[in-house]
């Protein structure tokens, strides 16, 4: 969590108003990111309390600070293997229409200002399934990544 | 004031405020959503306005609901002059109502310029230039007195507000010095507002009036200013205070956080007070300890700062439908119970107006006038009944009605009319489905729109407000026989004692209200769960409890039941239906708060919430009503309970039953009611002996006489031969089968009367197969008819020395099933559908020994049919027995109250037959 600190500030430039901050995040090294602005907290690991008969991308439901978060584990959400044991992961916690959800993943990092200038629509040879989840690609130095749609995440009304 | 009043006027003026934003808001944007939110603000305002006797208000409300209604059905475009004219009447319901606070009565005056301006409005041929300014209605008053003089102020700077904003905001501070300090400083300012108030000048020649009334004022400022002012201190304050001091209003949310907190002061304390258990002889003891009780009154003031009884929510009810009463030339009584359930003030607030709405709407659609009850039969006095109850974590509201029913045929042709549904469509729809229309927006069925109700407010408001808390309102509507609109709420953010019990190394909740005992089962206990083709049972008393596997049920992983040495089984009730679940673990009680589950677990029906442990761990609340649906029984035999949202259930021909399905006597299968049926018993067929030709086996210490299906008893050569144990009293009975198939739960409903078949109810389809229902009370007379040498001749009609009884159900299997067991315990039994029926045979003259009557039947209910016979005739002393599936105290004691002797649950048939016994050697007793 320390490193979501000021080493890259100079981004977060208000004279530039067409930069994006975002909060990043790696899958099975694949690098994500979410709007700053949606991310409520970062945890480590957390004691969660198994949902029964729940959709399989749904981990539980945890405590944080005497709310009741729904945790889903991004893996499975995106068809990838479900995380090894060694790995504990972290989780984000985002706000979608007044409920907490804690999203799942390997590991968080930085948080990143990007130029709009570095965004672009999704490949068409993307993976369906990412295609839905994806909100765009941003071109990094030394690799991409992937804007996730948290609202589209959270919406499990198709895939049931 | 009347608290009425009071608080009619507190929630007035946050509809105004919210009405103000809202117009504005429509004037930039005519969105639907906002019009309907204003539409029914107004709506609310002129209805209660209607009940509380304020005529002046009334009108202009009403004349403003015209226009909104024609915005709304898009006659009208909303204009910026058409928003000015509402605004303007808006300003003058608060000048109103500022009269009102300070006096507790409306100013004198006429609103006709405005209401003239509105109905033109309406019919379209308003102009701008027609709408003056509206002239403040205090004005025309002439000479004021006293009271008056408040209003004159109030109309001072209803004008300023037009002139300057200046004017009004030395008013404003004018009037805040003047309660802080009001001698000195009083005056001043009020000079200051003199040339821009031009009404106060008025009440200038009366001055010295209020001045001798109120001689506490200062003696010398000039006479305008004294015209303002002497009613200041006096009444403005005073009516300030008893409306806006009594009460605080706080943000829900923070009270929210406020619970929050403490529940985490109470985690942190019960750490605390685990550390310093170990030690005896530590410092922190007496401290902690004190800390420990305030923690715990603070939760406790903090929980109940939200709950209330919702008996808050109806306290102004007995007075509307009072004056709905008078208005209407009905009579009509209002009952209400359960009114000291409490609720989460949150929910409570937000069904308020549902509920007045829908009391309203049974008082004035629901309920026939006099006349027209007396020539349909009815009693003069129409009934209106609110029921609250709380139910396996939910709380259930019935709003119930004697009246003349829906008219399915004006439904229909308003439906077509708005164009929700064609002829052919509505021609395949039953009658539930037609009713579903009311909850349409827009949508009345009311031939004439009073002043009460029928501008299609109401219903659609109604369901959105209570769907909104994630409740549902369903109908049932019988024609001629009154409405009833169940309301269900979740108990959510409410505070429920629940069970925690585990399974499968996972926790869950269950709440206690619908547990009713535990039982503890091993391997090696007498008492073991036992299998019927996979379905687990337990015996419980004599009974057969159908089991479900919360493990199975939830799917979950883990080492199996059949593995452990012991496991629990928790015997809850939904309804009527009893079932026990099967889980590993047993914990304490403890008392939780239901918080919802997150939207995308909303579908998943096993979970009626979750909550935080004072461990601070998530657990899902199971719900009862949930798993009883899954395993096919619905709860719905109680009629009262419905479970599903949107669908209907009819009456207790629906409901569902569970049976016990066998082979017996050919390839067909059979079923009787698993509720009849002590015990599933396994004879050897070695040990079957035979006395006048009859099978019978030891069975318990007794002889059981063996019966089959068809009169020809066919053992299997050896082996094990099931037989299912019927038991009525001391006598018990084996009916030999040759194969029990399952047990299943589902919809009674006997299709193929067999007629004179003896041993046979009828056809019907169980779990998708055609069944035959056999009639368990034909084979107990053939057992003991035969066995004590008595024919079934001498039973019935023909022995006149039995005691004749008097069935009322309005469920044929019921009478069917009653029927034949009363006969056999010698009793001359006539059944008939309904109370009606019944009070036929009164009139007719007609005497029994004693009436059994169900409780829920459609129309006439049991409390009213005990009522009906207690109150005249030939049976006012006959004794009663109330039959039904709601045994609770409450019932019990409703019972009695109306006339009922004694009051026994359906199905039990031992008390049944020994209340029957005790009672009529009693009454022989006495005779």
């Amino acid at each position: 969590m320390n490193q979501i600190v000021p080493a890259k500030r100079q981004g977060t430039d208000l004279a530039n108003p067409e930069t994006q901050d975002y909060v990043t995040m790696f899958i099975e090294g694949q690098l994500f990111g979410i709007p700053v602005l949606t991310v409520q907290d970062v945890l480590g690991p957390q004691k969660i309390t198994r949902i029964p008969l729940a959709p399989r991308e749904v981990a539980g439901s945890l405590n944080l600070r005497g709310r009741i978060v729904t945790a889903i584990d991004v893996r499975l959400r995106l068809g990838l293997p479900k995380r090894s044991e060694e790995n504990k992961g972290m989780s984000v916690v985002v706000d979608m229409a007044g409920e907490l959800y804690s999203l799942m993943v390997d590991q968080v990092g930085e948080v990143l200002s990007l130029p709009e200038a570095k965004f672009e629509r999704n490949p068409p040879t993307l993976d369906p399934m990412w295609r839905e989840f994806s909100a765009g690609i941003y071109r990094l130095e030394d690799k991409l990544l992937v804007v996730l749609d948290v609202s589209k995440l959270l919406d499990f009304s198709k895939s049931d | 004031m009347d608290d009425l009043l009071s608080e009619f006027l507190t929630e007035t003026s946050e509809s105004l405020s919210v009405l103000d934003v809202e117009l504005v808001k429509l004037e930039q944007n005519p969105d639907p959503g906002i019009l309907q939110n204003i539409f029914r603000l107004v709506h609310t305002i002129k209805g209660t306005c209607g009940f509380l006797g304020l005529p002046r208000l009334e009108h202009v409300a009403h004349a403003s609901e015209n226009v909104l209604g024609k915005f709304r059905d898009g006659e009208l475009e909303v204009t910026p002059d058409a928003v000015t004219l509402i605004l303007q009447a808006i300003d003058r319901i608060k000048l109103i109502l500022g009269h009102l606070e300070a006096t507790e009565s409306e100013p004198e005056g006429s609103d006709e310029d405005l209401i003239a301006n509105l109905n033109a409005m309406a019919e379209g041929r308003y102009t701008a230039a027609a709408a003056p300014a509206p002239e403040p209605a205090a004005a025309d008053t002439p000479f004021p007195v006293a009271a008056d003089l408040l209003a004159e102020v109030e109309a001072a700077y209803a004008a300023g507000k037009k002139a300057a904003s200046e004017a009004e905001i030395l008013a404003e501070m004018e009037k805040e010095r003047q309660s802080e300090a009001p001698e000195p400083a009083a005056a001043e300012p009020a000079k200051a507002a003199e040339p821009k108030a031009p009404e106060p000048k008025a009440p200038e020649p009366k001055a010295p009036e209020p001045k001798a009334s109120v001689p506490a004022a200062p003696p010398s400022p000039p006479a305008v200013t004294k015209a303002a002012e002497p009613p200041a201190p006096t009444a403005a304050p005073a009516g300030e205070s008893s409306v806006a001091n009594q009460t605080i209003r706080v943000n829900v949310e923070l009270l929210e956080n406020l619970m929050t907190l403490v529940s985490e002061l109470v985690l942190t304390r019960n750490q605390l007070l685990q550390m310093v258990r170990g030690r005896d002889d530590s410092e922190f003891t007496a401290p902690l300890q004190r800390l420990s009780h305030i923690t715990t009154d603070l939760q406790e003031g903090v929980m109940k700062t939200r709950m209330q009884p919702i008996g808050n929510a109806w306290a102004k009810l007995p007075r509307i439908v009072r004056d709905l009463s008078v208005e209407m030339g009905k009579k009509i009584d209002l009952q209400m119970l359960g009114a000291e359930t409490e609720l989460d003030r949150q929910v409570l607030e937000l069904i308020k107006d549902p509920l007045t709405h829908m009391v309203r709407n049974s008082a004035d659609h629901g309920l026939e006038g006099p006349e027209e009850r007396k020539r349909v039969g009815k009693p003069e006095i129409g009934k209106v009944v609110l029921n609250a109850f709380h139910e396996g974590g939910h709380i259930i509201i019935e709003i119930s009605d004697d009246g003349r029913g829906l008219n399915l045929d004006r439904i229909k042709q308003k439906a077509i009319a708005n164009g929700l549904a064609s002829e052919a469509e509505l021609d395949g729809m039953t009658p539930q489905q037609v009713y579903q229309f009311i909850f349409k927006p827009g949508f009345s069925t009311a031939e004439k729109v009073t002043s009460v109700s029928g501008r299609g407010v109401g219903m659609d408001v109604v369901r959105t407000n209570i769907e909104k808390i994630g409740g549902t309102v369903e109908l049932k509507s019988q024609p001629g026989r009154g409405s009833t609109f169940v309301i269900k709420i979740p108990l959510t953010l409410a505070i429920v004692s629940a069970l925690i019990v585990e399974c499968a190394n996972e926790r869950f909740a269950i709440p206690q209200i619908s547990v009713l005992e535990l039982v503890r089962t091993t391997n090696s206990s007498e008492h073991g769960i036992e299998m019927i083709n996979n379905a687990p049972v337990l015996r419980l008393r004599d009974r057969l409890l159908p089991l479900v596997s919360l493990k199975k049920l939830l799917r979950l992983q883990g080492d199996t039941a059949d593995e452990r040495e012991e496991t629990f089984i928790v015997v809850t009730q939904v309804g009527t239906y009893t079932f026990g679940i099967i889980v590993d673990r047993v914990f304490d009680t403890e008392e939780i708060v239901v918080k919802p589950v997150a939207p995308i677990l909303r579908n998943i029906s096993m979970f009626s919430g979750n909550t935080i442990l004072g461990d601070g761990s998530v657990i899902m609340i199971l719900d009862p009503n949930g798993i009883a649906g899954a395993t096919g029984e619905s709860g719905m035999l109680g009629g009262a309970q419905a479970a599903e949202s949107g669908v209907v259930r009819e009456g207790r021909g629906d409901a569902k039953t569970s049976l016990l399905v066998f082979r017996a006597g050919g390839e067909d299968l059979k079923a009787v009611p698993l509720a009849l049926v002590a015990r599933l018993e396994e004879i050897d067929v070695a040990e079957v002996e035979y006395s006048h030709g009859k099978p019978m086996v030891q069975y318990r210490g007794h002889l059981m006489p063996l019966v089959s299906i068809d009169g020809s008893t066919q053992f299997r050569d050896e082996g094990r031969q099931p037989v299912l144990v019927f038991s009525d009293r001391d006598r018990t009975m084996g009916l030999v089968v040759e194969e029990i198939v399952d047990i299943v739960e589902d919809r009674l409903r006997v299709e193929l009367s067999t007629g004179d078949t003896p041993g046979v109810i009828g056809t019907a389809v169980i779990a998708g197969k055609a069944t035959t229902i056999v009639d368990a009370g034909y084979y107990l007379p053939q057992a003991f008819g035969d066995w004590f040498g008595r024919p079934d001749q001498e039973y019935g009609a023909d022995d006149h020395q039995a005691p004749r009884i008097l069935l009322v159900d309005d469920s044929p299997f019921f009478r069917n099933l009653l029927t034949p067991l009363l006969s056999v315990a010698g009793y001359d039994v006539l059944a008939v559908e309904g109370p009606d029926r019944a009070l036929a045979l009164r009139e007719r003259g007609d005497d029994f020994d004693m009436i059994i009557s169900d409780i829920e039947m459609p129309g006439m209910n049991g409390f009213d049919f005990a009522q009906a016979v207690r109150s005249e005739g030939r049976w006012q002393t006959t004794p009663m027995i109330a039959l039904s599936s709601h045994a609770t105290e409450k019932d019990f004691e409703r019972g009695r109250q109306v006339g009922f002797n004694d009051y026994v649950a359906k199905f039990d048939r031992d008390s049944l037959l020994q209340t029957i016994a005790t009672m009529l050697a009693a009454t022989k007793g006495a005779a």
